[in-house]
C-alpha cells in the first residue's frame, strides 16, 4: 500500500448473484426404483421450481431490472456486474422469458458486466477438478449464447475462495477472482484495494462485508440503530472510504431486491436513489469488476489456505459440509462420477449435476440449530433430516438408473458383436 | 419477594401412573431449588391410616410440606375407570368421580384456611374444584396448569361434558392458566374461550442424571442387523398407537429387519393385539405391557428409533427421556413437544405413508440417526424443569 495517498477516487463495484437450484421435490424411499423425476413438485410450493422462478421474478428480478435499465439510462457513469449460475438461466428460459430478456437488455447496454462461475453453482471444486472445469465452460458457453459476452472474472460458489481456486481460475483465462474480505485473511489492511493471489497471477477483489451486509442483511432490521437506511446516509459511508481505499465491492445477493427484503421496506427506493448520492461526490464512480481490474494496481499478496466462503460468521464451508448428513451426502454424490459419465446419458449427467447445487446440501444444515437462538437459515423442507432423506432416496433412486444403463450398455454391445 | 404456593398436585414418580406426577415432580424440585415454598396437596389412598399426614419433600426447603388427602383419585381417571376401579368397601370415598371430585374441593378449602400461602396452582381438573374452593375462602389468586384436556385424553372424541364444565370453570375462575405448550394454548382458546392473553406456556422439562446416559451395552444384546422402532405410552386413542401400528404394517411389506415395540397399557390394548394378528404381523409387532424404571430405560436404549404418534399430545416427556437415553425420535407434529426439539423428524400423525418413509429413510441412513442422536441429545439436556420453573416465579409475580 502507498506510504502517501494522494487522490483517490473509490469505486463502486456492485456485483449481484442470482441463482436458482433444481430443489428436490417431497421423494419418499417407497418411490425409489419407480419415480425418476425429481425435481418436478406438482403443487405450488416452496419446492415447485417454476412455481419460485415465477414468484422470484416477479418479486425482484423484473422490477429491479426495470429500475436498474432506468438508472443506467440516467446516469451515464453507472455501472455494475452480475453472476448467473446456469441452472437460473436454464429455469428463466423455462418459466420466465420475461424475466430473461430484462437481463440481456441489461447487458445490451454494454455497461453490465458477466462473471463466470459454475454451471451448476455446485462446490465440484473440493471432489473434482475435472468436473468443476467441466461446469466453468458449460457457464461459459451459456453466457455467451444468451448473452454474448465472455466472462472474464470469476466467482466461485458461495464465494469460496483459496490460493488453489484462484490458481485453476487463473489457468481458465480469468484475469480476477472474487473472495470474501475475511478479517483473518486481511489483518491490517482494507478490502477496498485489489490485491494478488498468492501463487497466482490473478487480481484479487474482496467484499467489503460490512457495506455489503448493510444493505443484504441489515436494511430493515429495526433494532438496528443505523435503521432506517437512507441512500444518502450510506453514500456518506461510502465517501467515508475516499482517501483509503480505491474500490468499495459490495457484493450480494440479487434476490436482496423484493424478496430477502421485500418491496415495503423500501429497497427499490434506497436502490433509486443511490447513484445520485454516490455520483454528489465527484471522486466517486460506479464501475464493473473489469474496469476495476483495468484501472488499479495490486496492492499487496493475500495468502490464503483453508477456503473461506461469504457465510454466517465463520465465514467458512461449514453451512454446506458441518455435519455428517452433508458430508456424506457429498461424498457419495462425487464418488459416483466415473459411472455417471461412463453411462454417455446426458439426461443423467444432468440429473447428477443438478444434485451438485450447493443449495442441496445447505438445506441440510443444522448449524445454530436447538440452542434456543433463532436460525434464519432458509430453507423450503420442514427440516434438514427432511431435506437429507429426500435427497439419499432421490440418489438410491439415481444409482439404480446408473446401474440400469449399465446392464443396456452392455446387451447393446453384446448385441452388436 | 419469594411467594409461597399452595399446590394441587400429584403423586410423584415411582408411584405415578403416567407424565403428570413426573412434571409435577421435576416442577416441584426445580421451584424448591429456587427457594420457593410449596405447600404440596395431593390425592392418594392412605387405606384409612390418617386423614392426612405431614412430610417434608426436601432438606433444603424445610417450609415445604406435603399434605395427603385419603382418596383414589389419579390423573388418568375417567368415570367408567372410576366406577370400575375404585374400592367400593371405603365408605369415605365418593360414590361417583364427580362426587369424589367435590369431596377434594372440600378439603382443598379446608387445607387453604390452615395453611398460609399466597398463590394456589392446580395441575390438571381433577383439582380444579380444590383450586377454586381455596381461593374462595382465601381470595388468594388462583393459577390452573393445563397439562391435557378431556379433548386429549378423548382423542376428539367422546368428550365428557361434565368434565369439560369442571375444566372450564377452573379456567374462567383462574387469574392466569399455564398452558404446557402453544398447542395446548391453542386448545384452549379454541374450545375454552379462554381469551389469549390470560394464558401463559410453561414448556416442560426433562430429568436426568449422567448414568443415563453411560451405558449402551443392551445395544449389543441385539441381533446383528436387527433395528428396533418403539413407542412407549398408554394404549388410548389419544397416543395414536393405532397409527404406529398402520405404519408398522407398511414398512413392514418393505423390510424383513425392522421391529416394533409397543410399551405401555390400556384399553386398546385388545383390539390392538387383534389388529396385529390381522394384519399378519404379528411376529414383528412385540408388546412388552407397562415398563418403568430401570426396564423402561433399557427399553429406551435398546431401540432404535423412538416415535411418539399422539393424536394429540399437549406436550410429551417421553421422547425427552428417549433423546437422553441416546435414541433419536420422530414426532407427531400434533404435539408440545415438537415445537421445543428440533433435532427430530416430524410428521402428521394421520400420514402413516410418510411416518413409513422416515422410519424406514432413518434406519436405512446411518447419518440420519447419528446427526438425531447427538445434537437432539444435547438440546434435550437443554429443556429443564429450571426453566420452567424460572417461568412459573415469573408468572407468580405478576399474580
Amino acid at each position: 500500500m502507498p506510504s502517501v495517498i494522494y487522490k483517490i477516487m473509490p469505486s463502486v463495484c456492485f456485483y449481484f448473484q442470482v441463482h436458482q437450484p433444481f430443489r428436490i421435490k417431497k421423494y419418499s424411499f417407497f418411490d425409489i426404483g419407480k419415480d425418476s423425476s425429481y425435481f418436478d413438485e406438482e403443487k405450488d410450493s416452496e419446492l415447485n421450481n417454476r412455481f419460485v422462478m415465477q414468484k422470484v421474478a416477479h418479486k425482484c428480478y423484473i422490477p429491479t431490472n426495470k429500475m436498474l435499465l432506468h438508472l443506467l439510462r440516467k446516469y451515464p457513469d453507472f455501472h455494475f456486474s452480475f453472476s448467473f449460475s446456469g441452472v437460473a438461466l436454464e429455469q428463466m428460459e423455462k418459466y420466465s422469458p420475461e424475466a430473461l430478456a430484462s437481463f440481456q437488455e441489461l447487458v445490451d447496454t454494454g455497461r453490465v458486466e458477466i462473471l463466470g462461475e459454475t454451471y451448476y453453482h455446485s462446490l465440484a471444486f473440493l471432489y473434482s477438478k475435472e468436473e468443476f472445469r467441466k461446469q466453468v465452460l458449460m457457464n461459459r458457453r451459456k453466457i455467451e449464447e444468451l448473452f454474448s459476452v465472455k466472462p472474464r472474472i470469476f466467482r466461485c460458489t458461495e464465494l469460496a475462495y483459496s490460493n488453489d481456486i484462484a490458481k485453476e481460475a487463473e489457468k481458465m483465462g480469468f484475469k480476477g477472482i472474487l473472495g470474501e474480505g475475511v478479517d483473518s485473511i486481511l489483518g491490517w489492511r482494507s478490502p477496498n484495494f485489489l490485491y494478488k493471489s498468492k501463487g497466482a497471477d490473478i487480481k484479487l477483489f474482496l467484499k467489503n462485508y460490512r457495506l455489503s451486509d448493510d444493505i443484504a442483511f441489515r436494511f430493515s432490521e429495526r433494532s438496528w440503530k443505523e435503521y432506517p437506511l437512507t441512500a444518502d446516509k450510506f453514500a456518506n459511508w461510502l465517501s467515508q472510504a475516499n482517501g483509503s481505499g480505491e474500490t468499495v465491492n459490495l457484493f450480494m445477493d440479487y434476490e436482496t431486491f423484493g424478496e430477502h427484503q421485500w418491496e415495503e421496506t423500501g429497497i427499490f427506493k434506497f436502490l433509486e436513489d443511490l447513484p445520485e448520492k454516490v455520483l454528489r461526490d465527484k471522486d466517486n464512480n460506479f464501475l464493473t469488476l473489469s474496469q476495476c481490474e483495468n484501472r488499479y494496481p495490486v496492492r499487496d499478496e493475500i495468502d490464503v489456505h483453508h477456503i473461506t466462503s461469504w457465510a454466517d460468521l465463520e465465514r467458512d464451508l461449514s453451512a454446506w459440509m458441518g455435519n455428517e448428513m452433508q458430508k456424506d451426502a457429498l461424498q457419495k454424490l462425487y464418488a459416483l462420477e466415473k459411472d455417471v459419465l461412463a453411462t454417455g446419458d446426458e439426461e443423467i449427467i444432468d440429473c447428477w449435476r443438478k444434485l451438485q447445487t450447493s443449495d442441496q446440501v445447505y438445506y441440510m444444515s443444522t448449524k445454530g440449530m436447538g440452542d434456543g437462538t433463532v436460525h434464519n437459515y432458509f430453507s423450503p423442507y420442514g427440516s434438514p433430516y427432511d431435506a437429507f432423506i429426500y435427497f439419499i432416496n432421490v440418489l438410491s433412486d439415481f444409482k439404480l438408473r446408473i446401474k440400469d444403463n449399465q446392464k443396456k450398455y452392455v446387451e447393446r454391445n453384446k448385441a452388436e458383436v | 419477594m419469594k411467594k409461597k404456593i399452595l399446590m394441587f398436585g400429584w403423586e410423584f414418580p415411582p408411584h405415578n401412573s403416567g407424565g403428570l406426577g413426573t412434571a409435577c415432580h421435576g416442577l416441584t424440585k426445580a421451584l424448591i431449588k429456587k427457594q420457593t415454598e410449596i405447600i404440596f396437596v395431593l390425592p392418594k389412598k392412605l387405606k384409612g391410616v390418617d386423614e392426612s399426614f405431614l412430610k417434608i419433600i426436601s432438606p433444603d426447603a424445610p417450609y415445604t410440606v406435603m399434605h395427603a388427602f385419603d382418596s383414589p383419585l389419579s390423573p388418568y381417571l375417567n368415570v367408567k375407570s372410576y366406577a370400575s376401579d375404585v374400592f367400593k368397601d371405603e365408605p369415605i370415598y365418593g360414590r361417583d368421580l364427580f362426587e369424589e371430585v367435590s369431596r377434594y374441593a372440600f378439603f382443598g378449602e379446608a387445607i387453604a384456611k390452615r395453611r398460609d400461602f399466597q398463590i394456589i396452582h392446580a395441575h390438571d381438573w381433577l383439582s380444579f374444584g380444590a383450586g377454586i374452593k381455596a381461593k374462595e375462602k382465601t381470595g388468594n389468586p388462583l393459577i390452573v396448569h393445563v397439562h391435557a384436556t378431556e379433548f386429549d385424553r378423548g382423542g376428539g372424541n367422546s368428550i365428557d361434558s361434565r368434565v369439560y364444565k369442571i375444566e372450564r370453570e377452573g379456567m374462567e375462575k383462574a387469574d392466569k392458566v399455564i398452558a404446557n405448550s402453544n398447542f395446548m394454548k391453542s386448545i384452549i382458546v379454541r374450545h375454552y374461550g379462554i381469551p389469549e392473553e390470560k394464558i401463559e406456556v410453561v414448556h416442560n422439562g426433562i430429568d436426568f442424571s449422567e448414568e443415563d446416559t453411560a451405558t449402551e451395552s443392551m445395544h449389543k444384546i441385539k441381533e446383528a442387523g436387527k433395528k428396533i422402532v418403539l413407542f412407549v405410552g398408554r394404549l388410548t386413542l389419544q397416543k395414536g398407537p393405532d397409527y404406529f401400528i398402520t405404519c408398522a404394517k407398511k414398512v413392514c411389506d418393505f423390510s424383513d429387519d425392522i421391529f416394533f415395540v409397543i410399551s405401555g397399557s390400556g384399553d386398546m390394548e385388545q383390539q390392538l393385539l387383534e389388529k396385529v394378528a390381522a394384519m399378519g404381523i404379528s411376529d414383528k409387532v412385540l408388546f412388552t405391557g407397562f415398563l418403568r424404571g430401570e426396564r423402561l430405560k433399557e427399553m429406551y436404549k435398546m431401540a432404535d428409533l423412538f416415535v411418539l404418534p399422539s393424536v394429540s399430545e399437549p406436550f410429551g416427556i417421553t421422547p425427552l427421556e428417549s433423546l437422553i437415553n441416546g435414541t433419536p425420535v420422530l414426532l407427531s407434529k400434533q404435539s408440545g413437544v415438537s415445537e421445543v426439539l428440533e433435532h427430530a423428524l416430524k410428521v402428521d400423525f394421520w400420514d402413516t405413508e410418510e411416518m413409513a418413509n422416515k422410519i424406514i429413510s432413518a434406519l436405512n441412513y446411518e447419518p440420519v440417526c447419528n446427526c438425531l442422536k447427538e445434537y437432539g441429545r444435547k438440546e434435550a439436556r437443554n429443556i429443564t424443569w429450571d426453566k420452567a420453573a424460572e417461568k412459573c416465579i415469573d408468572i407468580y409475580n405478576t399474580l
